[in-house]
């Protein structure tokens, strides 16, 4: 029966090992981008089977993050006394800086990232991926490559599509359930846009997905054992990644927003 | 006597504290079948997959051709590797792609042969294992038989010098498994190639050897050729080859 301490240990070197392993298929995918004209069309597939068919989902969250903030933001106001002619300056400011970015990002790793890591995990447990070595294709490059670099496109692609949805949804409810006018709304949104938040908001997009791509390649790729362990692996990448995310969105507000 | 093509030396392999390989020494000529038995989880497949360098050994090295493997960077890896067939015991064939797709891929990374001299080597290997009319298929619609020839196919699609077959009538009726069996033994005699299978089946191993190795407790406790397996008196040997569950050997 290992003590309290051995088990500590334990648990430090795995993570100092995960550590060193997400940093090693790091280098490897960058080594493998000298042959990003060879990957061309896997990348292309990976950006239809991971970008555009999470479209409808990113919508369908949009669309009911943008209402609830509306809704929100109106209850706050009228808490504290502040005029609704406001709600189209403070939502419009929320979902682009924050809402859309972080929510689609967390989606993605949910759909995304938990796809990918079943994905490579069933294939390094019954061998598929030996089976590519043995044929002199690099992993990195045949599966790892395409799929970074979709998440890495297509996170900020959402999240275009996210800050829209997301608006539309919170005029629908400024408009219905607060009686706000369109007008109003979309002056105070006007008002309140920045092209810096809206750029910044699409860089910390790009980084969630290239983290959600190399934590979902890199748990594929050490799963152990059958079903149980690409469930583990599965999870592990899922939980990882969204931690990740909510870490790195705070760097990015103290880097990118400053007080 | 020619210098072996393949030469495995004083390997040694742990997972964690469980020693799997323990000092292997084993030569492979041109051309000869080389057949390695022994229980199940002793090793078998873990030395397949150092020849390759699919696994890294802790010490010891596999030469081919006199070269040391393990000094390959990236490309030489990749050309070497190519040199190679390998047939994996699950015949771990890419479900998402077909049966055609499965057996030309290796031909299509290579970036040496036209999409039709591809679609053409594909087809003639298939035919070669038997199967034809299936290149539209997914794995998941071939039974375990049809997978393992499939495998076979992509294999050879490449047409390597060396072949390597992990368990390959594992999980098969003997019927089917004999025919794989006589698959191996027509490749070898049509191909010209060298081969190195691991088994624990020992009809297979009688049928497609010309050299027999047993591996125990992570050491080669018998080499030999079929006949001098079969007249043995290692009591290791005699108890894995009669399946009896008495003896040195605990399960």
């Amino acid at each position: 029966m290992p003590s309290g301490l051995q088990e500590l240990g334990r648990l430090g070197v795995n993570f100092i090992r995960a550590i060193g392993g997400v940093f090693i298929l790091l280098y490897k995918f960058i080594a493998s981008l000298q042959e990003l004209h060879r990957s061309l069309g896997l990348f292309v597939h990976q950006l239809y089977l991971l970008g555009v068919k999470s479209v409808p989902l990113i919508i369908i969250i949009s669309i009911f993050v943008g209402a609830v903030s509306a809704w929100q933001a109106a209850y706050q106001f009228k808490f504290i006394g502040a005029p609704l002619r406001l709600l189209g300056h403070a939502v419009g400011k929320a979902v682009v800086i924050e809402l859309a970015p972080v929510l689609a990002a967390i989606v993605f790793a949910g759909r995304v990232g938990a796809g990918i890591t079943a994905e490579l995990g069933t294939m390094k447990v019954t061998e598929q991926i030996d089976a590519l070595e043995s044929m002199g294709i690099s992993p990195v490059r045949y599966l790892v490559q395409p799929r970074v670099l979709a998440c890495l496109f297509m996170v900020p692609f959402l999240v275009i599509f996210a800050n829209f949805v997301a608006i539309v949804g919170a005029l629908i409810v400024s408009i219905i359930g607060v009686a706000v006018s369109s007008e109003t709304f979309l002056t105070g949104f006007k008002d309140s846009f920045k092209l810096s938040d809206f750029v910044n908001g699409l860089i910390k997009a790009g980084v969630f997905g290239f983290i959600i791509g190399i934590v979902g390649c890199y748990h594929g790729f050490n799963t152990k054992g059958g079903a149980q362990g690409v469930g583990l692996a599965t999870t592990s990448s899922v939980v990882i990644s969204m931690v990740l995310i909510l870490v790195f969105n705070f760097v990015f507000a103290v880097i990118l927003f400053r007080i | 006597m020619s210098a072996p093509l393949i030469k495995i030396e004083n390997l040694r392999k742990a997972f964690d504290s469980h020693l799997v390989l323990d000092g292997v020494n084993i030569d492979i000529n041109r051309g000869e079948s080389i057949v390695v038995i022994g229980q199940s989880g002793c090793g078998k497949s873990v030395l397949l997959k150092h020849l390759i360098r699919l696994l890294e050994p802790d010490d010891g090295r596999v030469t081919f051709d006199g070269e040391d493997i393990s000094r390959f960077d990236f490309y030489e890896l990749t050309d070497y590797r190519r040199r190679f067939g390998m047939l994996f015991q699950s015949a771990a064939l890419f479900d998402s792609m077909t049966v055609e797709e499965n057996v030309g891929l290796g031909l299509k990374e290579s970036r040496q042969y036209s999409a039709k001299q591809t679609r053409d080597i594909v087809n003639e290997k298939l035919e070669l294992v038997g199967l034809t009319g299936v290149g539209e298929k997914r794995p998941a619609e071939l039974s375990g038989g049809m997978r393992k020839r499939v495998g076979l196919a992509r294999a050879i699609a490449g047409t390597p010098e060396v072949l390597l077959y992990d368990e390959p009538t594992t999980g098969l009726d003997p019927i089917t498994a004999d025919m794989i069996n006589e698959l191996i033994v027509h490749l070898r005699e049509k191909l010209q190639v060298t081969s190195v299978a691991v088994t624990h089946d020992m009809k297979s191993a009688f049928q497609i050897a010309d050299r027999i190795v047993m591996l125990h407790n992570g050491k080669i406790e018998f080499e030999g050729t079929p006949q001098e397996v079969s007249t043995t008196s290692n009591p290791v040997v005699r108890q894995f080859i009669t399946g009896s569950s008495v003896g040195p050997i605990q399960a």
